[in-house]
Protein backbone atom coordinates (compact mmCIF):
# COMPACT_ATOMS: atom_id res chain seq x y z
CA UNK A 1 0.00 0.00 0.00
CA UNK A 2 2.84 2.51 1.08
CA UNK A 3 4.66 1.80 -2.08
CA UNK A 4 1.66 1.55 -4.50
CA UNK A 5 0.91 5.33 -3.28
CA UNK A 6 4.43 6.51 -3.28
CA UNK A 7 4.60 4.96 -7.26
CA UNK A 8 1.60 6.69 -7.67
CA UNK A 9 2.76 10.13 -7.52
CA UNK A 10 6.08 9.44 -8.91
CA UNK A 11 3.54 8.69 -12.34
CA UNK A 12 1.53 11.28 -11.33
CA UNK A 13 4.84 13.30 -11.85
CA UNK A 14 6.16 11.43 -14.37
CA UNK A 15 2.98 11.91 -16.89
CA UNK A 16 2.83 15.72 -16.01
CA UNK A 17 6.30 15.99 -17.15
CA UNK A 18 6.36 14.51 -20.46
CA UNK A 19 3.52 16.27 -21.50
CA UNK A 20 5.81 19.26 -21.73
CA UNK A 21 9.34 18.08 -20.80
CA UNK A 22 9.47 21.61 -19.20
CA UNK A 23 11.63 21.09 -16.03
CA UNK A 24 13.93 17.89 -17.55
CA UNK A 25 15.20 20.27 -20.64
CA UNK A 26 15.30 23.49 -18.10
CA UNK A 27 17.56 21.64 -15.95
CA UNK A 28 19.87 20.23 -18.35
CA UNK A 29 20.49 23.14 -20.26
CA UNK A 30 20.88 24.80 -16.63
CA UNK A 31 23.19 22.36 -15.68
CA UNK A 32 25.23 22.44 -18.98
CA UNK A 33 26.10 26.06 -18.72
CA UNK A 34 27.44 25.68 -14.99
CA UNK A 35 29.90 23.21 -16.55
CA UNK A 36 30.41 25.97 -19.05
CA UNK A 37 30.85 28.54 -16.79
CA UNK A 38 32.63 27.03 -14.60
CA UNK A 39 35.36 25.94 -17.50
CA UNK A 40 36.13 29.42 -17.93
CA UNK A 41 36.94 29.60 -14.46
CA UNK A 42 38.93 26.23 -14.05
CA UNK A 43 41.22 26.07 -16.94
CA UNK A 44 44.38 27.53 -17.55
CA UNK A 45 46.11 28.15 -20.95
CA UNK A 46 44.28 25.61 -22.30
CA UNK A 47 44.59 22.98 -19.37
CA UNK A 48 41.82 22.23 -16.41
CA UNK A 49 42.90 22.42 -13.56
CA UNK A 50 43.57 19.05 -11.70
CA UNK A 51 40.40 17.94 -9.97
CA UNK A 52 38.34 20.49 -11.55
CA UNK A 53 36.09 17.83 -13.38
CA UNK A 54 34.58 16.24 -9.89
CA UNK A 55 34.11 19.93 -8.15
CA UNK A 56 32.59 21.19 -11.37
CA UNK A 57 30.58 17.86 -11.94
CA UNK A 58 29.07 18.29 -8.47
CA UNK A 59 28.36 21.47 -8.44
CA UNK A 60 26.87 21.48 -11.71
CA UNK A 61 24.14 18.68 -9.81
CA UNK A 62 23.69 20.64 -6.91
CA UNK A 63 22.69 24.08 -9.11
CA UNK A 64 20.70 22.03 -11.26
CA UNK A 65 19.12 20.32 -8.33
CA UNK A 66 17.88 23.52 -6.79
CA UNK A 67 16.20 24.57 -9.42
CA UNK A 68 14.14 21.44 -10.50
CA UNK A 69 12.80 20.78 -6.83
CA UNK A 70 12.29 24.69 -6.90
CA UNK A 71 10.12 24.36 -10.48
CA UNK A 72 8.84 20.94 -9.45
CA UNK A 73 6.81 22.32 -6.14
CA UNK A 74 6.10 25.89 -8.08
CA UNK A 75 3.81 23.68 -10.35
CA UNK A 76 2.51 21.87 -7.00
CA UNK A 77 2.02 25.23 -6.10
CA UNK A 78 0.40 26.76 -8.85
CA UNK A 79 -2.37 24.38 -9.06
CA UNK A 80 -2.55 24.30 -5.16
CA UNK A 81 -2.40 20.35 -5.67
CA UNK A 82 -0.39 19.80 -2.88
CA UNK A 83 -2.85 20.76 -0.46
CA UNK A 84 -5.22 18.23 -2.46
CA UNK A 85 -2.31 16.07 -2.61
CA UNK A 86 -2.16 16.06 1.46
CA UNK A 87 -5.89 15.62 1.95
CA UNK A 88 -5.66 12.41 0.28
CA UNK A 89 -6.59 9.19 3.01
CA UNK A 90 -2.70 8.30 1.76
CA UNK A 91 0.24 8.40 4.53
CA UNK A 92 1.79 11.19 3.72
CA UNK A 93 5.60 9.21 4.37
CA UNK A 94 4.31 7.77 1.27
CA UNK A 95 3.99 11.18 -0.48
CA UNK A 96 7.02 12.01 0.58
CA UNK A 97 8.59 9.17 -1.24
CA UNK A 98 7.03 9.47 -4.27
CA UNK A 99 7.90 12.99 -4.90
CA UNK A 100 11.53 12.07 -3.67
CA UNK A 101 11.89 9.37 -6.53
CA UNK A 102 10.64 11.98 -8.91
CA UNK A 103 13.32 14.90 -8.10
CA UNK A 104 15.54 11.60 -7.88
CA UNK A 105 14.91 10.78 -11.46
CA UNK A 106 15.25 14.29 -12.61
CA UNK A 107 18.59 14.04 -11.57
CA UNK A 108 19.39 11.03 -13.11
CA UNK A 109 18.54 12.16 -16.54
CA UNK A 110 20.55 14.97 -15.85
CA UNK A 111 23.63 13.42 -15.15
CA UNK A 112 23.20 11.10 -18.20
CA UNK A 113 23.58 14.35 -20.23
CA UNK A 114 25.96 15.77 -18.03
CA UNK A 115 28.65 12.98 -16.63
CA UNK A 116 29.76 12.07 -20.21
CA UNK A 117 29.98 15.94 -20.73
CA UNK A 118 32.39 16.36 -18.25
CA UNK A 119 34.65 13.86 -18.87
CA UNK A 120 34.33 14.25 -22.63
CA UNK A 121 35.29 18.42 -22.06
CA UNK A 122 38.20 17.95 -19.55
CA UNK A 123 39.43 14.74 -20.73
CA UNK A 124 38.66 13.22 -17.04
CA UNK A 125 38.61 9.27 -17.28
CA UNK A 126 34.91 8.99 -15.06
CA UNK A 127 34.58 5.75 -16.88
CA UNK A 128 37.35 3.83 -15.68
CA UNK A 129 35.32 2.33 -12.92
CA UNK A 130 31.81 2.68 -13.89
CA UNK A 131 30.50 0.84 -10.67
CA UNK A 132 31.93 2.90 -7.98
CA UNK A 133 31.03 6.35 -10.52
CA UNK A 134 27.40 4.74 -10.38
CA UNK A 135 27.20 4.18 -6.36
CA UNK A 136 28.69 7.28 -5.70
CA UNK A 137 26.38 9.34 -8.47
CA UNK A 138 23.49 7.73 -7.30
CA UNK A 139 24.02 8.13 -3.47
CA UNK A 140 25.07 11.50 -3.54
CA UNK A 141 21.76 12.39 -5.78
CA UNK A 142 19.86 10.68 -3.22
CA UNK A 143 21.04 12.42 -0.07
CA UNK A 144 20.71 15.79 -1.96
CA UNK A 145 17.34 15.26 -3.03
CA UNK A 146 15.86 13.76 0.30
CA UNK A 147 16.93 16.83 2.24
CA UNK A 148 15.90 19.24 -1.08
CA UNK A 149 12.48 17.44 -1.42
CA UNK A 150 11.77 17.55 2.45
CA UNK A 151 12.34 21.66 2.43
CA UNK A 152 10.91 22.15 -0.86
CA UNK A 153 7.60 21.06 0.47
CA UNK A 154 7.67 23.13 3.08
CA UNK A 155 8.55 26.21 1.79
CA UNK A 156 5.53 26.06 -0.87
CA UNK A 157 3.73 27.88 1.68
CA UNK A 158 6.57 30.40 2.60
CA UNK A 159 7.03 33.97 0.59
CA UNK A 160 10.11 33.83 0.71
CA UNK A 161 10.66 30.05 -0.84
CA UNK A 162 12.69 31.12 -3.87
CA UNK A 163 16.15 32.27 -1.21
CA UNK A 164 15.01 30.68 1.32
CA UNK A 165 15.11 27.14 -0.34
CA UNK A 166 19.65 27.21 -0.90
CA UNK A 167 19.91 28.59 2.30
CA UNK A 168 18.25 26.03 4.24
CA UNK A 169 19.34 23.30 1.95
CA UNK A 170 23.49 24.45 1.03
CA UNK A 171 24.83 24.11 4.14
CA UNK A 172 22.59 20.78 5.44
CA UNK A 173 23.79 18.99 2.15
CA UNK A 174 27.24 20.10 2.09
CA UNK A 175 28.61 17.02 3.74
CA UNK A 176 27.23 15.29 0.70
CA UNK A 177 28.70 17.27 -1.61
CA UNK A 178 32.11 17.16 0.05
CA UNK A 179 31.51 13.60 -0.23
CA UNK A 180 30.87 13.72 -3.92
CA UNK A 181 33.71 15.64 -4.80
CA UNK A 182 36.09 13.47 -2.98
CA UNK A 183 34.93 10.42 -4.13
CA UNK A 184 34.98 10.95 -7.75
CA UNK A 185 38.60 13.08 -7.46
CA UNK A 186 39.64 9.78 -6.24
CA UNK A 187 38.51 8.06 -9.30
CA UNK A 188 40.03 10.67 -11.58
CA UNK A 189 43.77 9.79 -9.92
CA UNK A 190 45.33 8.04 -12.24
CA UNK A 191 45.54 4.61 -10.90
CA UNK A 192 41.64 5.39 -9.33
CA UNK A 193 42.33 5.32 -5.56
CA UNK A 194 39.61 2.85 -5.45
CA UNK A 195 39.79 2.50 -1.64
CA UNK A 196 39.37 6.23 -1.01
CA UNK A 197 36.53 6.02 -3.51
CA UNK A 198 34.85 3.13 -1.44
CA UNK A 199 35.33 4.71 1.98
CA UNK A 200 33.74 8.22 0.48
CA UNK A 201 30.34 5.59 -0.77
CA UNK A 202 30.37 4.61 2.67
CA UNK A 203 30.39 7.84 4.37
CA UNK A 204 27.60 8.80 1.71
CA UNK A 205 25.22 5.70 2.26
CA UNK A 206 25.44 6.47 6.12
CA UNK A 207 24.18 10.22 5.21
CA UNK A 208 21.43 8.69 2.71
CA UNK A 209 20.07 6.49 5.76
CA UNK A 210 20.13 9.53 8.26
CA UNK A 211 18.76 11.83 5.87
CA UNK A 212 15.64 9.74 4.62
CA UNK A 213 14.92 8.52 7.69
CA UNK A 214 15.06 12.35 9.45
CA UNK A 215 12.60 13.37 6.58
CA UNK A 216 10.38 10.46 6.23
CA UNK A 217 10.19 10.99 10.25
CA UNK A 218 9.40 14.52 9.96
CA UNK A 219 7.71 14.89 7.21
CA UNK A 220 4.38 14.23 8.80
CA UNK A 221 4.42 16.87 11.29
CA UNK A 222 6.34 19.62 9.04
CA UNK A 223 3.57 19.42 6.42
CA UNK A 224 0.50 19.63 9.32
CA UNK A 225 -0.69 23.02 9.28
CA UNK B 1 51.06 74.30 25.50
CA UNK B 2 54.73 72.40 25.30
CA UNK B 3 54.30 69.99 27.37
CA UNK B 4 51.17 69.17 26.54
CA UNK B 5 52.39 68.40 22.57
CA UNK B 6 55.17 66.36 24.32
CA UNK B 7 53.30 64.34 26.36
CA UNK B 8 50.68 63.73 23.78
CA UNK B 9 53.71 62.45 21.27
CA UNK B 10 55.10 60.69 23.85
CA UNK B 11 52.05 58.66 24.56
CA UNK B 12 51.48 58.15 21.04
CA UNK B 13 54.58 56.60 20.53
CA UNK B 14 54.68 54.69 23.48
CA UNK B 15 51.30 52.84 22.63
CA UNK B 16 52.16 52.36 19.14
CA UNK B 17 55.70 50.81 19.90
CA UNK B 18 54.47 47.62 21.53
CA UNK B 19 51.58 47.55 18.83
CA UNK B 20 54.31 47.56 15.65
CA UNK B 21 56.43 45.43 17.52
CA UNK B 22 53.40 42.45 18.03
CA UNK B 23 52.50 42.65 14.20
CA UNK B 24 52.82 39.03 12.83
CA UNK B 25 54.92 38.85 10.10
CA UNK B 26 53.82 38.20 6.61
CA UNK B 27 52.07 34.57 6.31
CA UNK B 28 54.59 31.82 4.33
CA UNK B 29 53.32 30.65 1.11
CA UNK B 30 51.37 27.52 1.66
CA UNK B 31 51.85 25.62 4.84
CA UNK B 32 55.06 25.43 6.10
CA UNK B 33 55.25 23.03 9.58
CA UNK B 34 56.43 25.61 12.14
CA UNK B 35 58.98 23.56 13.62
CA UNK B 36 61.02 23.44 10.73
CA UNK B 37 60.95 27.78 10.78
CA UNK B 38 64.20 29.56 12.22
CA UNK B 39 63.76 30.89 15.92
CA UNK B 40 64.09 33.97 14.70
CA UNK B 41 60.50 33.57 12.55
CA UNK B 42 58.38 31.88 14.53
CA UNK B 43 55.33 33.80 15.75
CA UNK B 44 55.36 34.83 19.54
CA UNK B 45 52.49 33.05 21.63
CA UNK B 46 52.13 35.77 23.95
CA UNK B 47 49.44 38.44 21.47
CA UNK B 48 47.37 35.11 19.75
CA UNK B 49 46.99 33.95 23.67
CA UNK B 50 45.94 36.99 25.07
CA UNK B 51 43.66 37.83 21.80
CA UNK B 52 41.80 34.70 22.26
CA UNK B 53 40.82 35.79 25.85
CA UNK B 54 39.88 39.02 24.98
CA UNK B 55 37.56 37.92 21.82
CA UNK B 56 36.04 36.38 24.09
CA UNK B 57 35.11 39.14 26.71
CA UNK B 58 34.30 41.08 24.13
CA UNK B 59 31.85 38.76 22.01
CA UNK B 60 30.23 37.73 25.59
CA UNK B 61 30.19 41.57 26.44
CA UNK B 62 28.14 42.21 23.13
CA UNK B 63 26.17 39.33 22.89
CA UNK B 64 24.81 40.22 26.76
CA UNK B 65 24.08 43.90 25.52
CA UNK B 66 22.37 42.64 22.39
CA UNK B 67 19.66 40.57 24.86
CA UNK B 68 20.14 43.45 27.17
CA UNK B 69 18.77 46.01 24.78
CA UNK B 70 15.98 44.12 23.06
CA UNK B 71 14.79 43.38 26.79
CA UNK B 72 14.61 46.86 27.24
CA UNK B 73 12.82 47.27 23.92
CA UNK B 74 10.30 44.73 24.07
CA UNK B 75 9.42 45.93 28.18
CA UNK B 76 9.34 49.64 26.99
CA UNK B 77 6.91 48.51 23.94
CA UNK B 78 4.89 46.83 26.89
CA UNK B 79 4.37 49.43 28.98
CA UNK B 80 3.57 51.39 25.89
CA UNK B 81 0.51 49.45 24.84
CA UNK B 82 -0.50 48.86 28.28
CA UNK B 83 -0.91 52.68 29.18
CA UNK B 84 -2.73 52.57 25.82
CA UNK B 85 -4.78 50.34 26.75
CA UNK B 86 -5.71 52.08 29.65
CA UNK B 87 -6.47 54.88 28.48
CA UNK B 88 -8.88 53.30 26.00
CA UNK B 89 -10.51 51.67 28.83
CA UNK B 90 -10.93 54.54 30.71
CA UNK B 91 -12.66 56.89 27.92
CA UNK C 1 14.30 28.30 37.30
CA UNK C 2 14.52 32.20 38.15
CA UNK C 3 16.20 31.69 41.84
CA UNK C 4 18.18 29.66 40.56
CA UNK C 5 19.53 32.10 38.13
CA UNK C 6 20.85 34.92 40.36
CA UNK C 7 23.08 32.33 42.57
CA UNK C 8 24.15 30.36 39.04
CA UNK C 9 25.38 33.78 37.89
CA UNK C 10 27.30 34.68 40.64
CA UNK C 11 29.32 31.44 41.14
CA UNK C 12 29.61 31.41 37.08
CA UNK C 13 31.30 35.16 37.83
CA UNK C 14 33.52 34.16 40.50
CA UNK C 15 34.88 31.21 38.59
CA UNK C 16 35.29 33.31 35.58
CA UNK C 17 37.29 35.56 37.47
CA UNK C 18 39.42 32.97 38.93
CA UNK C 19 40.10 30.64 35.60
CA UNK C 20 43.08 33.13 34.44
CA UNK C 21 44.54 32.13 37.46
CA UNK C 22 43.75 28.19 37.41
CA UNK C 23 45.08 28.48 33.40
CA UNK C 24 48.29 30.20 34.34
CA UNK C 25 49.08 27.89 36.93
CA UNK C 26 48.32 24.53 34.52
CA UNK C 27 51.66 23.02 33.14
CA UNK C 28 52.65 23.67 29.91
CA UNK C 29 52.00 21.49 27.33
CA UNK C 30 55.49 20.17 25.95
CA UNK C 31 55.65 21.38 22.20
CA UNK C 32 53.09 24.01 21.70
CA UNK C 33 54.44 25.67 25.13
CA UNK C 34 52.49 29.07 25.83
CA UNK C 35 49.71 28.78 23.10
CA UNK C 36 48.71 25.66 24.02
CA UNK C 37 46.69 27.91 27.21
CA UNK C 38 43.81 29.04 23.95
CA UNK C 39 42.74 25.59 24.81
CA UNK C 40 41.49 26.18 28.08
CA UNK C 41 38.27 28.51 26.40
CA UNK C 42 39.17 26.62 22.82
CA UNK C 43 37.65 23.01 24.14
CA UNK C 44 35.07 24.37 26.78
CA UNK C 45 33.14 26.69 23.87
CA UNK C 46 33.10 23.70 21.70
CA UNK C 47 31.43 21.71 24.98
CA UNK C 48 29.08 24.47 25.27
CA UNK C 49 28.14 24.33 21.71
CA UNK C 50 27.13 20.61 21.96
CA UNK C 51 25.11 21.52 24.95
CA UNK C 52 23.38 23.97 22.94
CA UNK C 53 22.66 22.21 20.10
CA UNK C 54 21.11 19.16 21.66
CA UNK C 55 18.56 21.41 23.42
CA UNK C 56 18.33 22.87 20.20
CA UNK C 57 17.85 19.08 18.44
CA UNK C 58 15.55 18.07 21.19
CA UNK C 59 13.66 21.44 21.58
CA UNK C 60 12.65 21.47 18.22
CA UNK C 61 11.80 17.90 17.27
CA UNK C 62 9.05 18.66 21.27
CA UNK C 63 7.41 21.83 19.19
CA UNK C 64 7.54 19.65 15.67
CA UNK C 65 5.69 16.36 17.51
CA UNK C 66 3.90 17.89 20.78
CA UNK C 67 3.39 21.81 18.88
CA UNK C 68 4.50 23.29 22.68
CA UNK C 69 5.16 27.14 22.17
CA UNK C 70 8.05 27.19 24.48
CA UNK C 71 9.96 24.22 22.80
CA UNK C 72 10.45 26.46 19.96
CA UNK C 73 11.28 29.23 21.74
CA UNK C 74 13.79 27.75 23.58
CA UNK C 75 14.96 26.25 20.30
CA UNK C 76 15.50 29.74 19.11
CA UNK C 77 17.31 30.90 21.92
CA UNK C 78 19.55 27.71 21.96
CA UNK C 79 20.15 28.00 18.42
CA UNK C 80 21.24 31.99 19.40
CA UNK C 81 23.91 30.48 21.79
CA UNK C 82 24.98 27.78 19.49
CA UNK C 83 25.96 31.18 16.54
CA UNK C 84 28.17 32.57 19.62
CA UNK C 85 30.13 29.60 20.71
CA UNK C 86 30.61 28.33 17.38
CA UNK C 87 31.98 31.57 16.21
CA UNK C 88 34.39 31.88 19.36
CA UNK C 89 35.71 28.23 18.80
CA UNK C 90 36.25 28.89 15.21
CA UNK C 91 38.20 32.31 16.21
CA UNK C 92 40.00 30.56 18.98
CA UNK C 93 40.99 27.67 16.94
CA UNK C 94 42.04 29.62 14.11
CA UNK C 95 43.96 31.97 16.00
CA UNK C 96 45.59 29.20 17.74
CA UNK C 97 45.88 27.48 14.28
CA UNK C 98 48.16 30.66 13.56
CA UNK C 99 50.62 29.82 16.01
CA UNK C 100 50.55 25.75 15.88
CA UNK C 101 50.17 25.15 12.35
CA UNK C 102 51.65 28.65 10.38
CA UNK C 103 48.20 29.25 9.17
CA UNK C 104 45.37 31.05 10.05
CA UNK C 105 43.20 28.17 8.00
CA UNK C 106 43.34 24.73 7.12
CA UNK C 107 40.72 22.78 4.97
CA UNK C 108 40.76 19.89 6.87
CA UNK C 109 37.64 17.53 8.03
CA UNK C 110 36.84 19.30 11.73
CA UNK C 111 37.57 22.82 10.69
CA UNK C 112 35.49 22.33 7.38
CA UNK C 113 32.54 20.27 9.29
CA UNK C 114 32.85 22.90 12.56
CA UNK C 115 32.20 25.95 9.82
CA UNK C 116 29.51 24.02 8.28
CA UNK C 117 27.42 23.36 11.31
CA UNK C 118 27.92 27.33 12.26
CA UNK C 119 26.55 27.89 8.66
CA UNK C 120 23.45 25.85 9.70
CA UNK C 121 22.95 27.75 12.61
CA UNK C 122 22.89 31.33 11.26
CA UNK C 123 20.92 29.79 8.55
CA UNK C 124 18.31 28.73 11.42
CA UNK C 125 18.64 32.39 12.49
CA UNK C 126 18.37 33.76 8.77
CA UNK C 127 14.95 31.72 8.52
CA UNK C 128 13.73 32.57 11.63
CA UNK C 129 13.95 36.34 10.88
CA UNK C 130 13.15 36.31 7.06
CA UNK C 131 11.32 33.17 6.82
CA UNK C 132 7.36 35.03 7.54
CA UNK C 133 4.78 33.60 8.74
CA UNK C 134 5.05 29.66 9.48
CA UNK C 135 8.93 29.71 9.74
CA UNK C 136 8.80 27.92 13.39
CA UNK C 137 8.42 24.84 11.60
CA UNK C 138 11.07 25.19 8.81
CA UNK C 139 13.36 26.31 11.60
CA UNK C 140 12.58 23.31 13.67
CA UNK C 141 13.44 21.21 10.39
CA UNK C 142 16.51 22.98 10.44
CA UNK C 143 17.35 22.61 14.39
CA UNK C 144 16.78 19.04 13.51
CA UNK C 145 19.06 18.05 10.68
CA UNK C 146 21.71 20.54 12.29
CA UNK C 147 21.76 18.47 15.05
CA UNK C 148 21.82 15.52 13.19
CA UNK C 149 25.24 17.11 11.68
CA UNK C 150 26.56 17.31 14.77
CA UNK C 151 28.43 14.00 16.00
CA UNK C 152 29.62 14.41 12.08
CA UNK C 153 31.70 16.89 13.23
CA UNK C 154 32.59 15.45 16.41
CA UNK C 155 33.86 12.11 15.12
CA UNK C 156 35.47 13.93 11.90
CA UNK C 157 38.97 14.18 12.99
CA UNK C 158 38.55 10.13 14.07
CA UNK C 159 37.61 9.26 10.52
CA UNK C 160 40.20 11.04 8.52
CA UNK C 161 43.30 11.70 9.02
CA UNK C 162 43.27 15.60 9.81
CA UNK C 163 45.83 17.71 11.15
CA UNK C 164 43.55 18.66 14.27
CA UNK C 165 43.80 16.55 17.04
CA UNK C 166 41.63 13.50 17.64
CA UNK C 167 39.19 13.21 20.46
CA UNK C 168 41.11 10.47 22.45
CA UNK C 169 43.55 13.56 23.10
CA UNK C 170 41.08 14.65 26.27
CA UNK C 171 40.01 10.86 27.51
CA UNK C 172 43.72 10.26 28.10
CA UNK C 173 44.43 13.63 29.24
CA UNK C 174 43.50 12.76 32.80
CA UNK C 175 46.42 10.10 32.89
CA UNK C 176 49.02 12.41 30.98
CA UNK C 177 48.64 15.30 32.78
CA UNK C 178 46.08 15.64 35.88
CA UNK C 179 46.64 18.84 36.66
CA UNK C 180 45.66 20.36 32.73
CA UNK C 181 42.40 17.80 32.89
CA UNK C 182 41.29 19.36 35.97
CA UNK C 183 41.97 23.09 34.96
CA UNK C 184 40.08 21.65 31.36
CA UNK C 185 36.84 20.61 33.44
CA UNK C 186 36.40 23.44 36.01
CA UNK C 187 36.79 25.78 32.59
CA UNK C 188 34.47 23.27 30.98
CA UNK C 189 32.12 23.84 33.92
CA UNK C 190 31.98 27.47 33.91
CA UNK C 191 31.03 27.86 29.69
CA UNK C 192 28.31 24.86 30.27
CA UNK C 193 26.93 27.60 33.44
CA UNK C 194 27.63 30.65 30.92
CA UNK C 195 25.51 28.50 28.45
CA UNK C 196 22.69 28.09 30.78
CA UNK C 197 22.45 31.12 31.73
CA UNK C 198 22.62 33.03 27.92
CA UNK C 199 19.82 30.60 27.29
CA UNK C 200 17.68 31.43 30.51
CA UNK C 201 18.19 35.11 29.72
CA UNK C 202 17.55 34.62 25.59
CA UNK C 203 14.59 32.47 26.85
CA UNK C 204 13.21 35.40 29.30
CA UNK C 205 13.31 37.25 26.00
CA UNK C 206 11.01 35.17 23.80
CA UNK C 207 8.39 34.96 26.88
CA UNK C 208 8.17 38.86 27.29
CA UNK C 209 8.00 38.70 23.28
CA UNK C 210 5.47 36.07 22.73
CA UNK C 211 3.33 38.45 25.86
CA UNK C 212 3.78 41.82 23.67
CA UNK C 213 2.55 39.41 20.79
CA UNK C 214 -0.74 38.38 23.30
CA UNK C 215 -0.93 41.78 24.37
CA UNK C 216 -0.81 42.92 21.19
CA UNK C 217 -3.40 40.72 20.17
CA UNK C 218 -6.10 41.54 23.36
CA UNK C 219 -5.80 45.62 22.43
CA UNK C 220 -6.45 45.15 18.83
CA UNK C 221 -10.18 42.89 20.31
Amino acid sequence: MFFRIALLVLKKDFAIELKSYEILSTTAFFAVSCVAIFSFAFVKEGQAVEDAAAGILWIAIAFAGTLALGRTFERERYGETLKALLLAPAPRPAIYLGKLLGIVMLLFATEVLLVPMVAFLFNAPLFDRPVLLLALLALGTIGYAAVGTLFAAMLVRARTRDVMLPILLYPITIPVIIAGVRGTSALLQSPPDEPMATLWIALLGFFDVVFVTLSLWTFEPLMTE
Amino acid sequence: MVRRLLTTALSVVLTAAPALALQPPPAPDGFVPIDTLPPTEQLPAGPFLVGAYVFFLLLMMFYLWTIWRRLAKVESEMRELERRTERGQAR
Amino acid sequence: MQRLFIPVLILTAAMFAYSPVAIASAPYESTMLLVQKIFYYHFPAWMALTAAVTVCFVSSGIYLFKGHAWADRLGFAAAEVTVIFGMFGLVSGSVWGRKAWGVWWQWDARLTMAFLLELIFIGYLLVRKYGGPGSEKLAAAMGIFGGATAPFVYKSVDWWRTIHPKTSVMASLGETSPEMWYVVWFCTAIFLMLSGLLLAARMRLETLRAGLDRLYLAAED
